[in-house]
């Protein structure tokens, strides 16, 4: 309870920030939603000049690149740490979270939260929506809580990649740029697995799971028969990586020594 | 240009500094090759059994995604971001009074991080692909030097878009939504994700008129031998007018941020 009533009190500040810089709000959730749209138009500018790519049509990519967007816009609100180890290991800002006293994971994503990335989240269910009447899916009854449950597993999934790789922080103080790497492998997973070679399928699977957030998830709705066993792996997925970052992290902030100054 | 000396250093500078910071470079090699990699099969699937599409065969495919990454990762830098940052810290005001020019340096240094790049990561990654990849290289000896040409303009142009949306920090105060924007915006329009000729009639026509395929689009269509003979002058023509006409908007909003600069805090 008290979790939550400190999320929410986190919630307000976040509101009363965005609302002195109100034109810059607009200007991020623009930027959002365009940076989802222009990859949507990769789709469509290459589906105006094939039919199928590998054995996946056009709807179908769709689908699934409406589908990637959910997890990611729900994760991206809750976990914004992209500069953790500028802001928070070489200034020494952790000196301070670690003195607060609810866990200091959860209170970095309270003082990180950035709910505008929920309009991306919103208009990939409104992308999938779209899609899946194009294609004519039908729903059964237990298929919106299969929906819920799969993008919690992708987004513990991400959850599990990125708090890993931000906790190199704790390891290193040097930049090692591989967040912002990482972040373009990511968008990997939206496009169907069988397209890459073996290496790639593999690691996008195993590795860097990013196939979890994206094609193999909504397989299970699309009916890909072969796919739809790595549906089903998807929770083991996100909790297995879930509980790896934890441990991580947990590790990397009993290394932390503070900084210099 | 009475500071050449200074210009040359900041370039050094900067040159040492990238170097001091290797691992965020081997990290970038490789996932540059991913990357790559990943558009290669992607633009497989895309083909399947056709030869060509679009006047582009599959290995002309291959070698534009090589040759349009391996350009990304020479003229890429963040120079919007430095700049932004430096505008709102205000130490955009102690380095106004140095006795050079602001954009000036700002170019110099991120032309001391592309030397860095072109040397230590573009060149060794494009050997890298070309083993891995079927990448045709060109075999007539002068394209090399009209696309290390190109290449130079493919990193004016793009340092001064990125200085153009950076400068807008003194009018917006927190730009960086803007940035992103741009970021996407370029690896669009410039070709890189698809070539120009992909798109729909209606927008190629657009874009053609836009700078942003002076970035890649140019230069790689001369690297894969799409564009041959005089036709090549036309498009460093080209490159040269939008570096020309490009200093305008960035004179012109210099002059009107100068007068507004005011420091937040400090």
């Amino acid at each position: 309870m008290h979790y939550l009533s400190l999320f929410f009190d986190y919630i307000k500040i976040y509101m009363k920030t965005k609302l002195t810089y109100r034109s810059d709000l607009w200007i991020e959730i623009v930027s959002d939603l365009l940076f989802q749209g222009l990859n949507l138009l990769f789709i469509l500018v290459v589906f105006m000049h094939t039919d199928l790519l590998g054995d996946w049509t056009r709807d179908e990519m769709i689908f699934i690149y409406g589908y990637f967007m959910v997890p990611y816009g729900l994760f991206t609100a809750f976990f914004n740490m992209w500069n953790f180890t500028e802001r928070y290991i070489i200034k020494g800002e952790m000196d301070r979270v670690l003195t607060r006293p609810v866990h200091n994971l959860f209170q970095l994503v309270l003082e990180n939260i950035d709910p505008s990335s929920l309009f991306g989240a919103l208009s990939g269910v409104v992308i999938m929506v779209y899609a899946g009447t194009q294609l004519g899916l039908d729903w059964a009854w237990y298929d919106p809580l299969v929906l819920v449950l799969l993008v919690l597993s992708s987004m513990m999934v991400y959850f599990g990649v990125y708090v890993s790789l931000i906790a190199i922080g704790f390891f290193t103080d040097s930049q090692t740029g591989i967040l912002p790497l990482v972040w373009n492998l990511q968008n990997y997973g939206r496009y169907p697995v069988d397209i890459y070679n073996r290496v790639i399928r593999f690691s996008l699977t195993w590795v860097l799971p990013f196939a979890f957030v994206g094609v193999h998830p909504a397989s299970y709705f699309l009916k890909k028969g072969e796919w739809q066993l790595y549906a089903f792996l998807t929770p083991l997925m996100g909790v297995a990586f879930f509980l790896l970052a934890l441990w991580i992290w947990n590790v990397g902030v009993n290394r932390y020594r503070g900084a210099g100054s | 240009m009475f500071s050449l000396p200074a210009y040359l250093e900041m370039v050094r500078m900067k040159f040492l500094m990238m170097l001091a910071y290797r691992v965020n470079y081997y990290s970038g090699i490789l996932v540059y090759a991913i990357n790559i990699g990943a558009y290669y099969f992607l633009w497989q699937a895309i083909y399947g059994d056709n030869q060509t599409m679009q006047g582009f065969t599959v290995a002309q495919m291959t070698t534009y995604i090589a040759v349009g990454w391996m350009a990304r990762a020479f003229y890429f830098n963040n120079l919007d971001r430095e700049i932004a940052n430096e505008i709102r810290d205000g130490s955009v005001a102690i380095q106004m009074i140095r006795p050079y020019s602001y954009l000036m340096s700002k170019m110099m240094q991120g032309f001391g991080e592309g030397l860095f790049r072109i040397l230590l990561f573009s060149t060794p990654g494009m050997v890298l692909v070309s083993l891995l990849l079927p990448v045709d290289l060109p075999t007539d000896w002068r394209v090399w030097p009209v696309f290390l040409l190109m290449l130079a303009f493919s990193f004016l142009i793009n340092s001064q878009i990125n200085i153009l949306v950076g400068l807008f920090a003194f009018f917006v105060e927190n730009n960086a939504g803007m940035m992103s924007m741009k970021r996407i915006l370029v690896d669009l329009c410039s070709g890189l994700i698809v070539p120009l000729t992909f798109f729909p009639t209606w927008a190629s026509s657009v874009l053609e008129w836009l700078p942003f395929q002076a970035i890649t689009y140019l230069p790689a269509s001369v690297f894969v031998g799409r564009v041959t003979g005089s036709a090549v002058w036309e498009v460093l023509l080209l490159q040269f007018v939008w570096f020309v006409v490009l200093l305008i908007p960035i004179w012109l909003v210099w002059q009107r941020a100068r007068r507004r600069l005011f420091v937040q805090g400090g």
